[in-house]
């Protein structure tokens, strides 16, 4: 039920904090509203009760384990929330002076310092608003690169079909040509195939590793070799770093630039539509031209970088620097880590999607990479009980609801049919994984003795199947309350 | 196993190709590919008079699972697109070599068409394919 179906005429909850009336009459005519805006009409109670029901029918880490492959849905801790939320942090105006900023920009310094360390660049923006944009910054840092040096001719992005989904668009923006690299069977990059790609129209490649097919680019040197000899460079995109935090390090293996999601692997809850923080690191080369403002350090005084610093910089990206509560919960998250705590999280989060993986293999299930070794996540695919008994990895998906737990991530990558990616974190425990085998162990019986009764789930949420069909085709962004 | 008209030509990527009398190709996704897809929910049709290149992507299927780019199985110029198929891209789904044509070339090199594989040769690959 939508919260307009509750609303009565004239139902209202007064203001329990004094208001200041607006002097409507000093503003011009034109920005005035015409009508009333299209609010329900309800009761503070009445807010209260909708919106707790509705959270109630959600899924959420708070709640149920939820191991959205891709997606690192861990567990953030409170704390990190917590002291992001200190008064002297979230009272500080952004255009409030250096002067009395030293705090905030000593953690800001500090935390740059930090993912400098953990991924093995040279040098660190935290403005890019989120992962996206972060991608964006990255790229177009290689076109400056490319530009400042008079190398025009680099037309083309290579981009392996193992990559994240967001990568070709990200290249597309910057300008450039998309040229797809195939993966081979064990599912590293196609050596092959990019030795025919590079050449003197490359600019660079765009890679995750690991890749989305939940492995290791075990090649990632000679790739690097590769594309470097052709005079291209490498972005890391950082959606899975989890995997590798404080093991391994982007820098070490050969890239250029990287993005980090700082949301999604340093506790800031994620997956709702924002804020996040997407912070790029680079090698020596790519450093003039960083997006501003960065913050730099002066014997003990922290202050902005600018464009007086970084005349080659590609510019802001937003109106300050960027996302402040995502990057003090990232600071926080850090600290409480440390030095010793960062592999920790690589090696459960591994640990985790092996002994699933292990375990899901021995009821019966299929993987996509029988032969590997998982990162922090792995595939399953269900093509051969779609095909033998048309149960789907959709149907799989939407019976793990009944059981009380978030389905896997659903038909990506696309290079795998009928696959889930399925990745545990490494914030749960042993007996969560169990509780998880079990259901699926369950829903393979399901699937083999009543087809039927997989393929009608869910039975015990709110809603029953969506038509996800029409709801692509009839999407309706603009709806309003009829009364408008 | 999914239907394979005898009198069509079909390509690796999965596209089927039909001989006019008019020596125009028509071109669509086979049924096997749109059953793979599931239910469509968009089409892209390449442009009228657009020239493309033998098996360069020049259109885009999208379903509710995944969208997919469509290739061209010959070289040649684009003569006609389904109009249809932007607001009703379930004909691909329900008719996928008739009312589901995506478009039609005039192909650089007529006998081009000959070098794809025959229904017999498609079936064993949907079969190799598993």
């Amino acid at each position: 039920m939508l919260i307009f179906e509750r609303s009565r005429p004239g139902r209202r909850t007064p203001s329990q904090a004094p208001a200041g009336r607006a002097d409507v009459a000093a503003l011009p005519e034109r920005f005035r509203r015409r009508r009333p805006a299209p609010l329900p009409e309800v009761s503070e109670l009445d807010v209260v009760r909708h919106y707790t029901r509705l959270s109630q029918k959600n899924f959420s880490i708070d709640t149920h384990f939820y191991p959205l492959g891709s997606c690192t849905m861990k567990y953030n801790p409170r704390v990190c929330n917590s002291l992001a939320m200190l008064p002297g942090f979230l009272r500080r105006h952004p255009h409030a002076p250096e002067s009395v900023s030293q705090g905030f920009l000593s953690c800001m310094f500090e935390l740059q310092e930090m993912l400098k360390d953990v991924t093995g660049m040279q040098a660190v923006s935290l403005t890019p608003m989120a992962g996206a944009q972060g991608e964006f910054a990255g790229v177009a840092m290689i076109h400056a690169y490319h530009k400042a040096r008079g190398d025009e001719g680099r037309t083309e992005i290579l981009v392996p079909d193992a990559a994240h989904g967001t990568n070709p668009a990200t290249a597309t923006m910057c300008g450039y040509a998309v040229r797809e690299i195939p993966t081979d069977a064990s599912g590293d990059v196609d050596m092959e195939a990019l030795k025919a790609a590079v050449g003197p129209a490359t600019a660079g490649i765009m890679l995750t590793n690991p890749s989305t097919l939940g492995v290791f680019e075990r090649r990632i040197h000679e790739i690097a070799q590769v594309v470097h000899d052709a005079g291209g460079l490498l972005y890391y995109d950082g959606a899975n770093l989890n995997a590798i935090l404080g093991k391994v390090r982007p820098g070490d293996m050969g890239f250029d630039v990287i993005h980090m999601n700082l949301h999604k692997t340093f506790s800031t809850p994620h997956g709702g539509g924002g804020p996040g923080a997407g912070a790029v690191g680079v090698s020596e080369r790519l450093k003039p031209f960083l997006p501003i403002p960065v913050v730099g350090q002066e014997g003990e005084r922290y202050r902005w970088l600018t464009e007086r610093d970084l005349p080659q910089s590609i510019g802001r990206l937003s109106a300050f620097a960027g996302n402040a509560g995502v990057l003090l919960r990232a600071y926080v998250y850090m600290r409480l880590l440390g030095r010793e705590g960062m592999p920790k999280v690589a090696d459960y989060s591994t640990l985790n999607a092996n002994y699933v993986m292990a375990r899901l293999r021995s009821l019966g299930y299929d993987l996509a990479f029988p032969e590997r070794r998982a990162t922090h996540e792995f595939i399953v695919t269900l093509r051969r009980q779609a095909k033998e008994q048309g149960v789907t990895a959709m149907d799989v998906a939407k019976r793990l609801l009944d059981y009380g737990f978030h389905a896997p991530t659903t038909y990506f990558p696309l290079l795998v049919p009928e696959c889930l990616l399925i990745e545990p974190t490494e914030t749960e425990s042993k007996e969560t994984l169990d509780a998880y085998v079990e259901a699926m162990a369950k829903i393979l019986e399901e699937a083999a003795a009543e087809p039927g009764k997989v393929k009608g789930a869910p039975y015990t949420q709110p809603n029953r199947r969506f038509d996800e069909v029409r709801a692509a085709r009839e999407l309706d962004v603009a709806w309003q309350p009829e009364a408008c | 196993m999914s239907n394979v008209p005898a009198e069509l030509r079909y390509a690796a990527s999965h596209e089927w190709v039909r001989k006019e009398a008019d020596g125009t190709l028509t071109i669509g996704i086979s049924d096997h590919a749109q059953e793979l897809l599931g239910d469509l929910v968009f089409v892209e049709t390449p442009e009228v008079g657009a020239h493309l290149d033998a098996g360069g992507a020049c259109a885009v299927v999208e379903s509710v699972k995944a969208a997919s780019d469509v290739y061209a199985p010959v070289a040649g110029e684009v003569v006609a697109v389904n109009e249809q198929l932007a607001d009703s891209p379930e004909l691909v789904n329900g008719d996928a070599y008739g009312d589901g044509w995506i478009f039609r070339v005039k192909p650089t090199d007529a006998v081009a068409v000959e070098a794809l594989m025959d229904a017999a040769a498609y079936a064993a690959h949907l079969e190799a394919e598993g």
